[in-house]
């Protein structure tokens, strides 16, 4: 750099950076995200940690091995592949065989990063994109859920989580269903305080909703992540469920519940805001935001699964570019209008 | 005009110009009923007949069929073609017959068949077409055949109905799914183009 500095430097704008590129940003999602993981450790024992290390390692793994097919500067090191990993991690049931973790990450890298060119490319959130896989391949594994806070859960490891590859999984008889299973089909509302605290069955790393949004306002603190994005999800989904509950009392569930019970506050918090796959001006956050909104609601209320957090961020990443051909800020020194 | 057959005209649409794999074509068969092996192989085979008996017949009429109503004409011949074969199949087994549904007329508007027609038969003697019709019907069923076999080994743990793993094979339910035939079809073009690629790079250092 010093050698450097003796010349007139020609470069093309922004002179001006804040530091904060791709690794600081990803990095510091890593930090938000640790308090999680180790809740979700805590809750589901030995199986979660070991689901969460299989699904960073083969999203880390598959990066570093297209990378060397492709002749290209490995990515590794800038993060963004661990936070694929450890999101897509959170995302999956705490009992769910490792070979098939395996199995969605190399998916998620593979074609949900690499087949769109990499890094910065992805068109559709590429942790989102492996669970989709898996949801897709094999449903019963999917949507098998282990009891939280078991007494063997350090001890012991779940029949399934060592199934061997290509051989159906086994499951102990300790199995519960989710809030949202609970509510859809036999109609029943977890409490408020259970789904804040992480106290119900769910995925890895969605149970509690408190430490989710606690690391979501570090990132927002630290300016590394556009708060409109979560807010107008959770707006959204909690106006209209209000407007369902004045429209038929009774019918549908509280809006509390529908905020902290899935995987919409990890939706709404970590996937929706994939700088990649997400709107680039503010107001296009606001419309995205409210489009996943909206799924989200349909989907629970009126759709045959109990959660879609991940369909609807899904299509939304879709929409998302033409959400910014939509929304495109005024020229500087024009007067709005057609330029 | 009227060259002798040649080998070239059979082999050319087994690998080089495989139906599937190159021109990608007749995506709607290769991609909607390929979810199993029998299906695959019977929708192969019914396609490449259709294809021998209208290059056969369009061949032959090529000197009366005007330019401007070639289309028409070409559709006309392949359509009853494609009802025989309809027929055949129900006569054969009903079962088959259900399973590949509305795709057994659809192969009226194969853009393979009409491609065929239209870029090489309408052109070429019959010895010629035969020999054409028959290179791109096997490679259409090779093609066919291979997604068909990764399907159902994966999706439903058996080949031509046969079941394979005794002990708790974990299937894949994703490969029986219409998305299952993109994810096949899009492994086996990986497959293809990468030796195509390394036969490329050969070529020039012989």
């Amino acid at each position: 750099m010093s050698r450097m500095s003796r010349y007139l430097e020609i470069g093309s704008s922004p002179h001006v950076t804040s530091g904060a590129s791709v690794d600081v940003i990803m990095r510091n999602v890593v930090y938000a995200l640790l308090p999680v993981c180790a809740f979700a450790i805590y809750s589901f024992g030995a199986a979660a940690a070991l689901v969460l290390v299989t699904a960073t390692l083969s999203c880390v793994a598959t990066e570093q091995v297209l990378c060397r097919l492709l002749s290209r500067p490995s990515t590794v090191g800038d993060w963004s592949v661990t936070i694929t990993g450890i999101l897509y991690g959170l995302t999956l049931p705490p009992d769910l065989p490792l070979w098939m973790v395996a199995v969605g990450g190399v998916f998620a890298v593979a074609v949900g990063k690499f087949l769109f060119g990499g890094l910065g490319s992805n068109a559709f959130n590429p942790a989102l994109v492996g669970r989709a896989f898996l949801q897709a391949a094999f449903p019963q594994a999917m949507t098998h859920w282990a009891a939280p806070l078991g007494d063997a859960r350090f001890m012991d490891l779940p029949q399934s989580t060592l199934a061997l590859p290509f051989v159906e999984p086994g499951y102990d008889a300790v199995t519960t269903a989710t809030p949202l299973a609970l509510m859809k089909f036999e109609g029943i509302q977890a409490a408020n305080q259970e789904l804040m605290y992480g106290l119900t069955a769910g995925s890895t790393g969605e149970t509690c909703a408190v430490l989710i949004a606690l690391g979501g306002l570090y990132l927002v603190a630290r300016n590394m992540m556009n708060w409109r994005t979560p807010i107008s999800i959770l707006t959204t989904v909690a106006i209209l469920t209000l407007l369902m509950n004045w429209l038929e009392p009774g019918d549908y569930p509280r809006p509390a519940f529908m905020l902290f019970s899935g995987g919409l506050m990890l939706g709404a918090v970590y996937m929706a805001t994939d700088m990649v796959a997400s709107p680039i001006t503010n107001a296009g956050c606001w419309l995205y935001g409210a489009l996943i909104g909206l799924l989200v609601v349909v989907i629970r209320f009126w759709g045959g699964m109990p959660e879609g957090v991940m369909y609807a961020i899904l299509l939304a990443n879709a929409v998302s570019p033409h959400i910014d051909r939509l929304i495109q800020p005024r020229v500087f020194g024009t007067r709005g209008g057609k330029t | 005009m009227n060259q002798p057959p040649t080998t070239d005209e059979f082999v050319k649409g087994l690998w080089r110009d495989n139906p599937v794999f190159v021109q990608v074509l007749g995506m709607c068969p290769a991609l909607a009923v390929s979810n199993t092996a029998i299906n695959a192989l019977a929708m192969g085979l019914a396609t490449s007949f259709v294809l021998l008996m209208s290059g056969i017949s369009v061949s032959l009429l090529r000197r009366f069929i005007p330019r401007e109503a070639r289309i028409v004409c070409y559709i006309c011949i392949i359509a009853s073609f494609v009802t025989v074969v309809d027929y055949a199949i129900a006569a054969i087994s009903l079962e088959l017959y259900r399973s590949l549904g509305a795709f057994i007329a659809l192969i009226v508007v194969n853009c393979l068949i009409l491609g065929r027609a239209e870029a090489f038969a309408s052109k070429n003697t019959v010895g010629r077409s035969v020999l054409d019709a028959l290179g791109m019907g096997v490679g259409f069923t090779v093609a066919l055949l291979s997604i068909g076999i990764v399907r159902e080994i994966l999706g439903s743990n058996s080949l031509f109905g046969i079941a394979l793993f005794p002990d708790g094979f974990q299937t894949w339910t994703v490969m029986v799914l219409p998305s299952g035939g993109f994810f096949a079809m899009a492994l086996w073009l990986l497959v293809v183009n990468r030796i195509k690629e390394r036969q490329a790079l050969k070529e020039p250092a012989q």
